[in-house]
């Protein structure tokens, strides 16, 4: 690099020293520092996954005992779900970009924002610290009535998510408000980036779902302080009623998930095609049909639980039809893909790796929807196969995604092109090798969180392994080189992939205040066509 | 009579995805999973061709550096992949749901087994007040109708073989059914969390003819074990009254101390105190087993109180004592 250039004034330069993130009100280093905490706990909870993956090399003890595996599948689940993939999008690339795209200087309630981000540092310390304190061993669920009599630390796990789950209310009311209130001159609800509408889905649910949890928990930690009894039949409770408000939040919780990541799909797709997308309205209307549709089908997570045959039936027919606007998302993605410029830039070709995976992932939730299939397959390998095709698969594909379309944005810097399509090789052979294997490991009956397993399931699970190690890999990778990009990177411009929403229009990296003119909007946010072709 | 059979190999036998289908109701099971597995398979290879013709026709080249055509909507295209999936998915429910209906409503002949599930073990109860545990006895050709109750935490019974599955919840209970088409030794496992021993947690369903099952309700129980010599029934009660589920024989730590060179040995205990192990430990450690707890482990195991007559008792210690 030339040193003759002065670096302008940015967000991240000025104004300059700890204090002035520490307490920072800007939207943008807010969602840096999301990012770099949710960063964190993937690594671990990816060490995590590793760990239990090598265990399984073999039948029988290798690394750990049965007790320390629970207790690391439980870590596993619980740092993934509540420290990474719930605030992931929304927190990170969310904040960052939410008010850009709107053309705001800020969200709505900047102090609420970083209250926000505070308080899910507390609820990760509670996590930290019953991790240190005897790990809980129940699994991310928490079922009942093994949750109020294990010895291990499950009231602070608990309060952790708890705790967390205070900071995704706060920052889904923010966001709401933000979309309501904050947007530019000219951006009418259907101008608006389909980002933004699924954020306002997700941050719907959020805002509704997430009290239920958290009454949930509280009374679990009541049960265990106080011996109150409310799930655990030993004290006149009933186990089912946990799973039932369990799933009321855990459910939605994964809409709470895929729906940003349905949203950064969207924009990748119009970006590399240069395109207008094909069905504005029905993507748009699809995302809020999710979010409703989305708490009426926790009981699936039931169906062998004892719950009615009728209650069974009605939450089976309702989870076919939540398959239905994300089917529709799916062909109007490709079809929009028809008579574009097709770019195969990194992010693109997430896209494209979310697209098969989520097909997967959605295909095998229509099987586990069936109800007679469902009994077979529940609590097997091959719902551990599902959900991660849609979690992993899904979400963290469009989260990388969005992480190298955003990054010169966020950085000002270019990642290495090279070495961010070969990663992305790795991590889509890997996770097929990991995780489709399990399905078969699944519908050959290996039920789930098994410590040991019969050794006639060995070739399945060591093959399963040695995928890890090619996804682990490739994950490394990305790390290495977005770390060097900072570095070494090449200056970005402001508009390096010739997109067309607004946070776009400003420098890489922004100014503080994000524009030096509030932008005014005329068009959709993919109005390719109003654009001189160059 | 012989230990506690191995059951039958899952992984290599009923096609690619399923294990053989053992009951009457799961040819269903693989017959819903396979249509909608090839739908899928057939609608993944459209769009695959799909978006792998769009990437190759309309890539960015310097011939084609901007949208030619801007198509936002298309309500033919847009009512026809709302509707054709949504009926397609209309008929997988019903499917799926009657299929459910017939698997979980048992027929009003079946003979009924209670079964029990507890902290590590699967315990079964004959209508004729016999007792079985870890290994379940059925008759070929017959609906049986398992009512299941727990006495700790949630466990789930599954039988991959029959594709049944049901939770087992305290205070609470749940029934499944269904009919052998042939005799065998099945898997049993536990499919729902419920602590360290919880994949160890395995049974057996032994299916045997009309007959068979007859002369073993009369002859097992404490009949059976007269004329085994003491240590030999021990060794057989080792792994089917479940013992073997969380106490090896070769030394390995498992949830409970290992069996192997235990006979004699001094043991501490949880409160500091030591004992002997003898006979009469090994006795009030199977009865009442929270009263000396070992060192190092959990006070977890059920009392075999009720579960083992003297001579079973007697058999055990022998077992034990052989095991150098």
């Amino acid at each position: 690099m030339s040193e003759s250039a002065p670096v302008k004034d940015n967000y991240l330069n000025s104004p300059k020293g700890i204090w002035s993130w520490i307490y920072t009100l800007d939207h943008k280093r807010i969602g840096i520092m999301y990012l770099a905490a949710i960063s964190v706990a993937f690594i671990l909870g990816g060490i995590f996954a590793l760990l239990l993956r090598l265990e399984h090399l073999n039948p029988g003890p290798l690394l750990f005992t049965a007790k320390q595996y629970n207790q690391l599948f439980t870590l596993h689940g619980a740092i993934m779900v509540f420290l990474f993939i719930v605030p992931s999008i929304p927190a990170s690339l969310g904040n960052f970009i939410l008010p850009m795209q709107l053309g705001a200087k800020d969200v709505a309630f900047p102090r609420l924002n970083l209250t926000s981000y505070y308080i899910y540092l507390i609820g990760a310390i509670f996590c930290i610290y019953s991790m240190i304190a005897g790990a809980a061993d129940t699994g991310w669920t928490f079922y009942t009535p093994y949750s109020s009599t294990t010895d291990t630390s499950v009231i602070s796990m608990t309060l952790g998510a708890f705790i967390l789950g205070f900071s995704s209310i706060l920052t889904g009311i923010n966001f709401l408000v933000t979309i309501h209130k904050m947007r530019a001159p000219g951006m009418s609800w259907f101008k608006m980036p389909l980002f933004i509408w699924a954020l306002y889905a997700t941050a719907i649910i959020q805002v509704l779902a997430t009290p239920v949890l958290a009454i949930t928990l509280l009374l679990l930690v009541l049960e265990r302080t106080m011996n109150i009894g409310i799930f655990n039949p030993a004290l006149g409770g009933d186990p089912v009623l946990f799973e039932h408000f369990f799933w009321f939040y855990s459910h939605p919780a994964v809409y709470i998930m895929i729906l940003p990541a349905m949203g950064v799909i969207s924009e990748l797709i119009t970006a590399f095609c240069k395109r207008d997308i094909f069905g504005y309205k029905l993507v748009a209307y699809s995302s809020i049909a999710i979010a409703i549709i989305a708490f009426l089908v926790w009981g699936h997570h039931l169906f062998v639980s004892g719950q009615s045959d009728a209650a069974n039936s009605i939450f089976s027919l309702l989870t076919f039809l939540v398959g239905i606007p994300s089917g529709i998302k799916v062909f109007n993605w490709i079809a929009t893909m028809y008579k574009g410029t097709i770019d195969f830039k990194t992010p693109f070709l997430y896209a494209l790796s979310f697209l098969a995976l989520f097909c997967i992932g959605g295909f095998t939730g229509i099987m586990l929807g069936a109800l007679s299939f469902d009994v077979f397959a529940h609590d097997t390998y091959f719902v551990v196969a599902h959900f991660h095709y849609v979690m992993m698969g899904g979400v963290v594909m469009a989260f990388l995604g969005g992480l190298h379309y955003w990054w010169p944005k966020m950085f000002g810097k270019m990642y290495s092109e090279f070495w961010g399509r070969i990663a992305c090789a790795l991590i889509f052979i890997g996770f097929n090798m990991v995780f489709f294997t399990q399905f078969i490991l699944g519908s050959k009956g290996m039920p789930r969180r098994y410590f040991n397993y019969l050794d006639q399931y060995q070739p399945l699970h060591a093959f399963s392994t040695y995928g890890s190690w090619v996804l682990g890999l490739g994950l490394l990778l990305v790390l290495i080189y977005l770390i060097d990009s900072l570095v070494d990177g090449k200056p970005a411009p402001a508009n390096p992939w010739g997109a067309l929403t607004l946070e776009w229009q400003t420098d890489s990296p922004p100014i503080t205040e994000n524009f030096t003119h509030t932008p005014e909007v005329h068009h959709g946010p993919y109005a390719f066509d109003k654009v001189k072709p160059s | 009579m012989t230990n506690t059979p191995k059951a039958e190999i899952l992984i290599s036998k009923g096609g690619f995805w399923f294990p053989e289908a053992i009951s009457t109701q799961a040819h269903q099971v693989d017959q819903i999973f396979h249509f909608i597995l090839w739908a899928s398979i057939i609608l993944f290879l459209i769009l695959t061709v799909v978006v792998g013709y769009f990437l190759y026709k309309y890539k960015r080249t310097p011939e084609n550096t901007y949208a030619k055509k801007h198509v936002t909507h298309n309500n033919v295209l847009e009512i026809t992949w709302t509707v054709i999936p949504l009926v397609l998915v209309l008929f997988i429910f019903y499917w799926g749901y009657s299929g459910y209906l017939k698997m979980t409503i048992p027929p009003a002949n079946a003979s009924e087994i209670r079964v029990t599930g507890r902290k590590w073990m699967w315990q079964f109860d004959y209508p004729n007040g016999n007792k079985s545990i870890g290994e379940l006895v059925v008759p070929v050709h017959t609906p049986i109708r398992l009512v299941m109750s727990s006495e700790d935490v949630l466990h789930s019974f599954f039988v991959p073989n029959f594709r049944v599955k049901r939770d087992l919840v305290p205070n609470r209970y749940t029934r499944i059914w269904f009919e052998a088409k042939r005799t065998g030794n099945f898997q049993i496992f536990c499919a729902e969390f419920c602590g360290d021993g919880h994949s160890d947690m395995m049974g057996v369903v032994r299916v045997v003819t009309a007959s068979e099952y007859q002369k073993w309700l009369k002859e097992s129980g404490a009949a059976a074990s007269e004329g085994v010599p003491l240590d030999q029934l021990g060794e057989k009660l080792y792994t089917s009254k479940g013992c073997n589920a969380c106490h090896s024989t070769d030394g390995s730590a498992k949830v409970g101390p290992s069996w192997k060179g235990i006979y004699g040995a001094t043991h501490t205990l949880a409160s500091g105190q030591t004992v002997k192990v003898d006979d009469n430990y090994i006795r009030e450690s199977m009865v009442d087993p929270k009263a000396k707890v070992t060192a190092g482990f959990q006070p977890v195991m059920p009392p075999f109180a009720g579960l083992l007559n003297d001579r079973e008792i007697a058999g055990l210690i022998e077992y034990i004592k052989k095991l150098k």
